[in-house]
């Protein structure tokens, strides 16, 4: 059985390795199309590698609420946003505009991390006996509470027993600097001061391939970003084939068989709702402690929903398809658009684009389709969403369990369906 | 003596049953008593004004009665075809939309590029007071534009149903359903900011449309003609849909389907033409409503329908899913709610009031105010 595990996993790790693989050289000759110099090949995988492993983080965490137990939260935005201001309210400056508490980075991390998991587990307890639809209305409801309390003016500075915080209401809230920078700079927060011997060989060395010192920062930063990653993935790989992950895959099934199994169920799906909001709190941190900076209009529903159709186009109840639906969504559906206009733009050379989509309509009954083109390649950010929600549809009327679905549980713990060749007197046998 | 004390007991062993069994509402209940009987003591020591009160109840009667006609039409097909319908806030802005676009059209006609109007000025931006559209002056045009609303979002829906929700009828569990209509909530919004852009603009002439000033204590509350209309339309067309659904045979049929479908099916209500006529029903009071609302408000944008949709889902939960009355009842808390709560809490935070409230309302009593009836 060990061995079967080994050969899926490694099965698996060469699926995510060549998604990753084939999407870096899909938009390196998208690079090389556009012109653009080593440089800034180099920083735009990264930026597709970046995005690409902060929705795989997310998209993890919430298979293991809605792939694996079949909770439909859709308030993941609002987790997220928790866990980002608590990080930033706990290590903020105590002395700056919008004052913080002043601690390390690590006890802000654990603390963003605590809060989520705890929101969470507060808004489980009284919807455990909630219809599924009444369950999404609630956590999409609590996640706005969430988002309207970090925009509210009342907030922006407020006190706990004489210690000033605040969440800085609609400009947002500043995060800290990014601690990679400590592995190239003496002083993260001060370029000026000078390099350590680390940063010194690295930029060095990229130097010579004339890649930007800032850029090899990002890379690094992705890197650790992919590697988390595959902890998010190692631990939800756990959580899900341990016997918890057994019950919570009842739970999605037939929660009545599952509790008449002698099963509590509610204790699961509390356990559940905690963990995973904690782990999108994290993904957040993570995801937005990059920027230096973040507001409450970040955190939209739409960012939920964007999450949800990564985690369905992957296939819920896999942790590989969730991986690889994060990626896919990333690259190609979010920001692949906005490369198609730049390749399309700098290929064809458009004149400016129609001011109303009738002016661009008109053309096109003389057979002239390019003020329409240009005019759509203008508003592609629109487009975009409408695409992805057509894709929606299309995949949940006809592949509800996406790339990798993986809703055929076994029931005992040998696979029975795939018996071993045997060798009998008559000869072999399956 | 005696027998009075006796019947205080009994009495109070009563209410105090009742409270164990039923300990939510009794504390919403009490709450709700609480904060009213403050409200009181604020009015009669002077530190609120009669006349901010009355604006309040005036504007949450309003909006009220905008969120609960818009959501008649969610609870209809909540209750009959079983599913949450994400994509409600978006028909309701394509509704608003198809109206404008009509007014605009016929206002506008010679005195405007005809293609611009078409495009509700989203070529370029078009000077409301010199189109001249408002409840006062322009009467009969208002009402052709709430017909072609009604028109436009029937045919939205009907075409939706047809391709989206028609291919997963046999699906029994909502949360496809619900997942699915997501997707056209995306697509419907952002379908209408590509061909309408992303700007929020003007509709009507402020300056034209009539306003009356109440006299409240020592103030007044000034209503305008566009709020009245609201207020009227949407009563007149709530009393038609609980008639229609109350004693039509159709009516009936809807009723029987949203309590129970398969029963509907084998005593030989033809549901497919059901599911067809809730869609036309409730395609008709979403455009309405969309209409209605940008015309209260004078503005429109792309997505006003999807930032009202959690309030209208907050109604119509609070109300009871699939009953009329219940929208209605549920929309003056929602709209009541925004308003009186800032007596107490910044306006910042009247939002989060609101979803409290629903969450509250969700977790103690999910079967709605309106318990027990079902789609009448």
């Amino acid at each position: 059985m060990k061995f079967d595990i080994e050969m899926l996993l490694k099965n698996d790790v060469r699926i995510v390795v060549s998604t990753f693989v084939g999407i870096s050289f899909l938009f390196i000759i998208v690079a090389m199309i556009l012109g653009l110099d080593f440089n800034g090949t180099v920083n735009t995988i990264q930026r597709i590698m970046f995005l690409s492993a902060v929705y795989a983080m997310v998209v993890l965490a919430l298979n293991l609420q809605w792939g694996y137990a079949g909770i439909f939260n859709i308030g993941v935005a609002g987790f997220m946003l928790s866990g980002v201001y608590t990080m930033a309210i706990i290590t903020g400056d105590p002395n700056g505009l919008i004052p913080g508490l002043g601690l390390p980075l690590p006890i802000g991390i654990v603390g963003g991390v605590l809060v989520s998991g705890l929101l969470g587990l507060l808004i489980s307890i009284p919807t455990l006996k909630l219809k599924a639809d009444y369950l999404a209305i609630v956590t999409i409801g609590f996640a706005e509470i969430i988002r309207y309390t970090a925009n509210a003016l009342t907030f922006k500075t407020f006190s706990i027993a004489g210690v000033e915080m605040g969440t800085g209401a609609g400009r947002g809230i500043h995060l800290p600097m990014n601690p990679i920078r400590g592995l190239y700079y003496i002083d993260p927060s001060n370029m000026g001061l000078g390099k350590t011997i680390v940063g010194e060989y690295i930029f060095g060395f990229f130097e010579i391939v004339q890649v930007q010192s800032s850029v090899v920062v990002s890379w690094t930063y992705a890197i650790v970003l992919i590697f988390i990653v595959g902890l998010f993935y190692v631990v939800t790989y756990r959580i899900g084939n341990s016997p918890f992950g057994r019950v919570l895959k009842a739970i999605r099934e037939d929660e009545l068989v599952a509790n008449a199994l002698g099963k509590n169920t509610d204790i699961y799906k509390m356990k559940v709702f905690a963990i995973g909001c904690g782990l999108m709190g994290l993904a957040g941190i993570l995801w937005q402690g990059s920027y230096g900076y973040t507001n409450p209009t970040t955190f939209q529903p739409i960012l939920t929903f964007y999450i949800f159709i990564a985690l369905i186009i992957g296939g819920s109840g896999s942790n590989t398809g969730s991986v690889i639906g994060g990626v896919v969504f990333a690259s190609l559906l979010f920001e692949g658009p906005n490369f198609v206009r730049r390749v399309i733009m700098h290929v064809f050379k458009f004149d400016k684009a129609p001011n109303s989509i009738i002016e661009a309509m008109i053309p096109i009954s003389s057979l002239d389709f390019e003020p329409f083109i240009s005019y759509s390649l203008a508003n592609i950010s629109s487009l975009r969403v409408v695409f992805l929600g057509l894709v929606l549809v299309y995949i949940i009327q006809n592949r509800p369990d996406g790339l990798l679905g993986d809703r055929k549980e076994l029931a005992a713990s040998i696979d029975i369906s795939r018996r071993p060749v045997t060798e009998t007197r008559e000869g072999k046998e399956a | 003596m005696c027998a009075y004390s006796i019947g205080m007991i009994r009495y109070y062993n009563i209410l105090r049953e009742k409270v164990q069994k039923d300990r939510g509402t009794a504390i919403v209940f009490l709450s709700i008593v609480i904060l009213l009987l403050d409200l009181v003591f604020r009015l009669i020591i002077g530190k609120n004004e009669s006349q901010v009160v009355a604006t309040y109840l005036w504007d949450g009667l309003v909006v009220g009665l905008a969120i609960g006609l818009a959501g008649v039409g969610l609870s209809l097909t909540y209750s009959i075809l079983k599913f949450a319908n994400f994509a409600h806030g978006d028909m309701i802005t394509a509704g608003g939309f198809s109206g404008w676009v009509a007014v605009f059209a016929v206002a506008g006609v010679g005195k405007f590029d005809m293609k611009n109007l078409l495009l509700v000025g989203a070529g370029k931006p078009i000077n409301v007071t010199e189109l001249g559209i408002s409840v006062s002056t322009t009467p009969v045009i208002i009402l052709f534009g709430l017909v072609a609303a009604i028109v436009g979002t029937i045919l939205l829906t009907l075409f939706i149903d047809r391709f989206v929700f028609r291919p997963m009828r046999h699906h029994n569990d909502g949360i496809t359903l619900l997942i699915a209509s997501i997707g056209i909530a995306l697509a419907l919004r952002y379908g209408l900011a590509f061909v309408f852009k992303t700007q929020n603009r003007g509709l009507t002439a402020a300056s034209l449309t009539a306003s009356y000033s109440v006299p409240v204590g020592t103030g007044s509350v000034q209503i305008d003609l566009g709020e009245i209309t609201l207020v009227l339309v949407a009563i007149a067309l709530m009393v038609s849909v609980h008639v229609f659904l109350q004693y039509s045979t159709l009516g009936k049929a809807m009723r029987a389907m949203a309590d129970n479908r398969d029963l509907a099916l084998i005593t030989g209500i033809p549901t497919e033409k059901v599911v067809r006529a809730t869609w036309i029903i409730g395609g008709a009071l979403t455009g309405a409503a969309g209409f209605l609302i940008t015309l209260e408000r004078g503005t429109i944008s792309f997505q006003f329908g999807w930032i009202l949709l959690l309030f209208i889902f907050a109604a119509v939960i609070i109300g009871g899913i699939g009953s009329v009355y219940g929208a209605i009842a549920g929309g003056l808390v929602i709209g009541l709610t925004s308003t009186i709560s800032l007596i107490w809490i910044p306006a910042d935070l009247a939002n989060v009031a609101v979803f409290s409230v629903m969450i509250l309302v969700l977790l103690y009593k999910p079967e709605g105010l309106f318990k027990g009836v079902t789609t009448a």
